[in-house]
């Protein structure tokens, strides 16, 4: 039964909302809506679990004195800060706690967007150690590669306007839309057809790892 | 008495209208109303709501030019008051209705043309309309027809490979999980699973889980730890439960610390500092990088590189497969993140599901050349193939 009664649950709620799928009328329209609203409701206590287990965790180390413990003081303690001025942002703006002026609003602005920001800028510097390493023309792939993206920078970017640049330019919009877009969108249906097929598997209860 | 005298010569001198010079003369300019105005039920929904569709104004893009918006308007009986319900810009020609309060019953729509300065044109021909709820969605024959043929693929290969062994090409980001987790027994480190940003409903997720009880299965055995921080709490529990159960499996529950598994963040970029970070103090032999990615798909993959990590990745975002590729020792591409479970099983009906799916790949191949050599054809203007073609195209595009 311990089995059972979820697989059950399961076929149920995906044969309701491949119905819905294609059955506008009441009260079919309305399954989806309402598993997306248990769907939120499931997933704010969810969150009281992961609160739990992200000061559990970093508690336990303090306590320990494990290696990096301080760091583990300043997350609890900016916990606890944003937290109250969570609180107090709420209470001020009657639940619109992100409201302009308010305190979180200015925590999330000048703390969590430039902090944010940071790491995406980080990217740059990755791409081109990553770039570095896939262009290495050691290998018939690797040159391709290498080939086809200098065709494609210059195209995009070309450095002076005349003919050569101008070709570069159409060549790598021929690119990007012809074999480009034709291995793209093979890998997509591939996705596609590899969801419907763990889908199926899940709905009629052979893929089980996901319930153990 | 003076002082009267010459207040009535002023009135008497004032003209009843202004000077010809500081008149302010505005000429009323009124666009062509909109013309054909036709309201009818909208389509495959669920009732409570009509469209409403016409040819442009005579006005709008030619002749005078000033048609800026189109105003629809409402009314219960053809001669009652008409309320407005909704604007569409210039060069529109239709609006839905989703104010309908009562379905089966008739309402009654105009629609006026406006110009910049709000000047709005006559009325256009009155049209009357009913909405409907419909039993099933027209649009979507081509998904019902496609699914039902996929499933029925699905179902006959699973029954095919009941007690017999099918081929399935060599998967090296799979074969390579053990050798991966041997790695870093050896070397006495970490195994570090990601799950991506991804929540607990998308299928990517269900299948990052699915690898996780095989990699925790490993580890187990290896008695080695796995780490696994999370973005979605969702998540966090599924995996506690499937890593828990593939330890009992593997004879060793009391081996298990649930603390292994644990809460990051739900923010994208403090979620990849938070991983990066414990990359480079736990320094883990493999890292796992299964699931949903976004941007932070290269500085997680980079970061994983620099501490000398056998990294094995999978994702269905086509847009990070070449990030992983270019940064990873193997990549699950797309349909084979989704097929690990069944390969690493070697279960025959998990397998018979992936021939199914292979059979529905060849469907749609076939169905994607017919498609090119029709297109091919009816590009050169023969007739009849340039029909079947647009026929074909209607089809799968409608809905």
């Amino acid at each position: 039964m311990r089995r059972q009664i979820p697989l059950l649950l399961t076929f149920l709620t995906g044969v309701a909302i491949i119905i819905s799928f294609f059955i506008p009328h009441k009260p079919f329209n309305e399954v989806q809506d309402m598993l997306l609203d248990w769907t939120i409701i499931i997933a704010g206590f969810a969150m009281l679990l992961g609160i739990y287990s992200l000061l559990n965790k970093h508690i336990t180390h303090i306590k320990r004195k494990d290696a990096g413990w301080g760091y583990s003081i300043i997350l609890t303690s900016f916990f606890i800060g944003v937290f109250i001025v969570g609180i107090i942002s709420a209470v001020r703006y009657k639940g619109y706690s992100l409201s302009p002026g308010s305190s979180l609003y200015y925590v999330y602005d000048y703390m969590v967007i430039p902090l944010s920001a940071t790491m995406f800028s980080l990217l740059a510097f990755f791409i081109a150690s990553a770039a570095y390493r896939a262009f290495r023309a050691n290998k018939l792939n690797a040159t391709l590669l290498l080939v086809a993206a200098v065709i494609v920078m210059l195209g995009r970017v070309p450095v002076v306007e005349n003919a050569f640049f101008r070709f570069l330019t159409r060549f790598s919009d021929w690119f990007m839309f012809i074999p480009q877009m034709a291995a793209k969108r093979g890998i997509q249906i591939g996705v596609a057809l590899g969801m419907f097929a763990m889908s199926l598997r899940i709905i009629l209860g052979i893929e089980r790892t996901y319930l153990q | 008495m003076n002082i009267l005298l010459v207040f009535l010569f002023l009135i008497q001198q004032t003209p009843d209208s202004l000077p010809v010079d500081t008149a302010q003369v505005t000429e009323i300019v009124r666009p062509a109303p909109p013309t054909n105005v036709i309201a009818k039920d909208t389509p495959n929904d669920a009732g409570g709501s009509i469209s409403v569709e016409w040819d442009i104004s005579a006005d709008d893009g030619k002749g005078l030019k000033n048609v800026n918006l189109y105003n629809v308007y409402k009314s219960k009986t053809e001669e009652g008051k008409f309320d407005y319900v909704g604007t569409v810009g210039a060069a529109r020609t239709s609006y839905d209705d989703q104010s309908v309060e009562k379905d089966n019953k008739g309402y009654y729509y105009i629609v006026k043309a406006q110009t910049k300065e709000g000047v709005e044109s006559e009325p256009s021909n009155i049209s009357s309309g009913k909405s409907q709820a419909q039993w099933f969605h027209h649009g979507r024959w081509a998904y019902l027809i496609l699914g039902v043929i996929f499933t029925l693929f699905f179902v006959l290969y699973i029954r095919m490979a009941k007690g017999k062994k099918l081929f399935i090409r060599k998967i090296a980001g799979l074969d390579a999980v053990e050798d991966a987790v041997g790695r870093s027994t050896e070397m006495g480190r970490p195994v570090l699973f990601v799950p991506g940003i991804g929540l607990l409903s998308d299928i990517a997720t269900i299948a990052a889980l699915t690898i996780l009880g095989k990699v925790a299965k490993k580890t187990a055995e290896y008695e080695t730890r796995v780490i696994m921080p999370n973005y979605d709490p969702l998540v966090m529990s599924a995996a506690q439960e499937v890593v828990k159960q593939s330890y009992t499996e593997a004879g060793r529950p009391d081996s298990f610390n649930e603390k292994d598994i644990f809460y990051l963040t739900q923010d994208q970029f403090g979620y990849a500092a938070g991983v990066d970070g414990i990359m480079l103090r736990e320094k883990p032999g493999a890292i796992f990088l299964q699931g949903i990615f976004y941007a932070e798909a290269l500085i997680l993959a980079e970061t994983g590189h620099s501490v000398g990590a056998i990294q094995i990745a999978g994702t269905d975002r086509v847009t990070q497969l070449p990030f992983f590729i270019s940064a990873c020792d193997y990549t699950l591409i797309g349909e084979e993140m989704f097929a690990a479970s069944s390969y690493l099983s070697r279960d025959p009906i998990m397998m018979g599901s992936i021939k199914g799916e292979d059979a529905s790949k060849l469907v749609l191949i076939i169905v994607i050349m017919v498609g090119t050599v029709l297109g091919i054809l009816g590009g050169l203007h023969l007739g009849l193939f340039e029909n079947w073609f647009s026929n074909l195209i209607n089809w799968f595009a409608r809905g």
